[in-house]
């Protein structure tokens, strides 16, 4: 198993694919795999792109991904699409779209399915980026499920959110709903040489000065600042998300787009919002995996006790209640905890 | 229930690959379509794809089947470079190499010689397929 983190830090592409693999398929060791990478992270920028089906993520991604290899830098892609919810099976597509960097093995593209995950992402997204920061990667690039309003996901993994928004993708009052257009640190109007995309850009914009708070990353602002020296910072730190007008088959606006990707970079070092947001992102990943743990130590637990059908008869006998059940299928695991504190 | 249903076992991931310049994939279409119903993962390479870049997708996306769909006759030519590439890679030994379309038997028993491990043609049933991918997708 260590061989197989050691051929991926060596720049084995195999080994690399294969630990993504085994953190899509949970399969046994991947823990192992995932916690021994962890110490190789923190090197690599993580962008995260989203949008409505068809609004353009993949031939841009595509595009963004040959910019950054003709300066010379590595990229990693993650794309999401959707798995069916009766077969399990998927078709991921967004590899098509890659032709710019066909052939080309230091762009590392790699299809996922959302295997039954509601958010956007798969559940195996986060692990899949530390790995390809492992392998070095400069720059990682995570492609969502075609998103509607509220596949937010995407802010707990990636370091700056980009949000594609098609021209005619509804009145004013779509753009004030809650969700999706709150994420974005960067907006791309991509097909921008079809009608109706000036409204679009307008709308844009005036749902963006009617903000407050500087997108979802701005939104931690207080602490930030509250850690830094105060209200100078606070200002210094809010962000105000560019508009980018692109045509990604064309290539038009890639540029653009990558400098807008590269001043909300500098902002997050410069307010020091990069190391805030990893400390939120790792507080969560720990949050999650406590949740995930504790609940398979209980499952196990019931087994042990017998399963769940012998509590469900006596509370459907009006026996006892679902309350009192849990108070006293946990009694064994808080003695353990009062036991461990006293000593 | 799809859920439940993946953890039990491992999801089969499949490359579908168009490969030279064969402009017909209706039949690649319709097979990405019966392998998704039948629970597996599906990675559709597009028309015109060159054999280096059939064996970056079969090595990123870690594919258990390469499946070669080619009608254009050029089977001989292309398919050895799509087995040199995976074995340069490290990516060939726990692979299934599939090649569907229309091969004359006398040119089968030389692509199954080079590696290629099954071949379906013209007739070959959906059903067929997936149980053969089922039965002997490599372990892991």
């Amino acid at each position: 198993m260590s061989d197989l983190v050691a051929d991926l830090l060596a720049g084995k592409h195999s080994a690399l694919a294969r630990v993504i693999t085994k953190i899509e398929n949970r399969s046994a060791g991947y823990r192992d795999i995932v916690s021994n990478l962890h110490e190789h992270t923190g090197s690599a920028d993580v962008i995260g792109v989203t949008g409505s089906p068809g609004a353009g993520k993949s031939t841009l991604v595509d595009k963004v991904a040959a910019t950054y290899r003709e300066q010379g830098d590595t990229v990693g892609v993650i794309a999401i699409d959707p798995s069916s919810p009766y077969s399990g099976g998927a078709v991921l597509g967004d590899r098509i779209r890659m032709a710019s960097n066909a052939g080309d093995m230091d762009v590392f593209f790699r299809s996922m399915s959302a295997r039954g995950s509601l958010g956007g992402l798969s559940t195996a997204t986060t692990d899949a980026v530390t790995a390809l920061d492992a392998f070095g990667k400069d720059y990682v690039i995570v492609e969502t499920v075609g998103a509607g309003q509220n596949e937010v996901d995407i802010v707990r993994t990636a370091d700056t959110v980009a949000v594609l928004v098609p021209p005619g993708s509804g009145d004013d009052v779509q753009m004030l709903k809650a969700g999706i257009l709150e994420i974005g640190d960067v907006f791309v109007v991509n097909k921008a040489d079809l009608d109706g995309a000036d409204r679009t850009v307008q709308q844009l914009r005036e749902m963006l000065q009617g903000r407050s708070t500087a997108g979802h990353h701005g939104a931690s602002d207080t602490e930030a600042a509250a850690g830094n020296d105060g209200a100078d910072s606070r200002g210094a730190a809010s962000w105000e998300p560019p508009i980018v007008e692109t045509v990604a088959t064309r290539g038009e606006g890639v540029e653009a787009f990558i400098d807008a990707l590269a001043d909300h970079s500098v902002h997050l070092d410069r307010t020091g919002q990069r190391q805030q947001q990893a400390r939120e992102r790792f507080a969560a990943e720990i949050r999650t995996l406590l949740r995930e743990d504790a609940n398979a130590l209980l499952a196990a637990e019931l087994d042990r006790q017998g399963g769940l059908d012998a509590y469900v008869d006596t509370v459907v006998a009006r026996e006892t209640d679902p309350y009192t059940v849990v108070d006293d299928v946990l009694e064994p695991l808080r003695e353990c905890l009062e036991e461990s504190d006293r000593r | 229930m799809s859920v439940e249903h993946e953890q039990d076992e491992r999801t089969i991931r499949c490359l579908v690959a168009k490969v030279g310049l064969d402009g017909h994939d209706r039949g690649a279409h319709v097979i990405a379509r019966a392998l998704r119903d039948a629970g597996f993962e599906v990675i559709y390479s597009g028309l015109h794809r060159s054999p280096d870049e059939v064996v970056q997708a079969a090595v990123q996306e870690d594919v258990d089947v390469v499946g070669i769909s080619i009608l254009s006759g050029a089977h001989n030519t292309l398919v050895p470079k799509i087995l040199d590439g995976l074995r340069e890679y490290d990516a060939f030994e726990d692979r299934l190499v599939l090649v569907g379309g229309i091969v004359p038997d006398d040119d089968e028993s030389e692509l199954r010689e080079q590696g290629v491990d099954e071949i379906f043609g013209p007739g070959a049933s959906m059903d067929e397929m997936i149980s053969y991918i089922r039965k002997h997708a490599p372990e892991r």
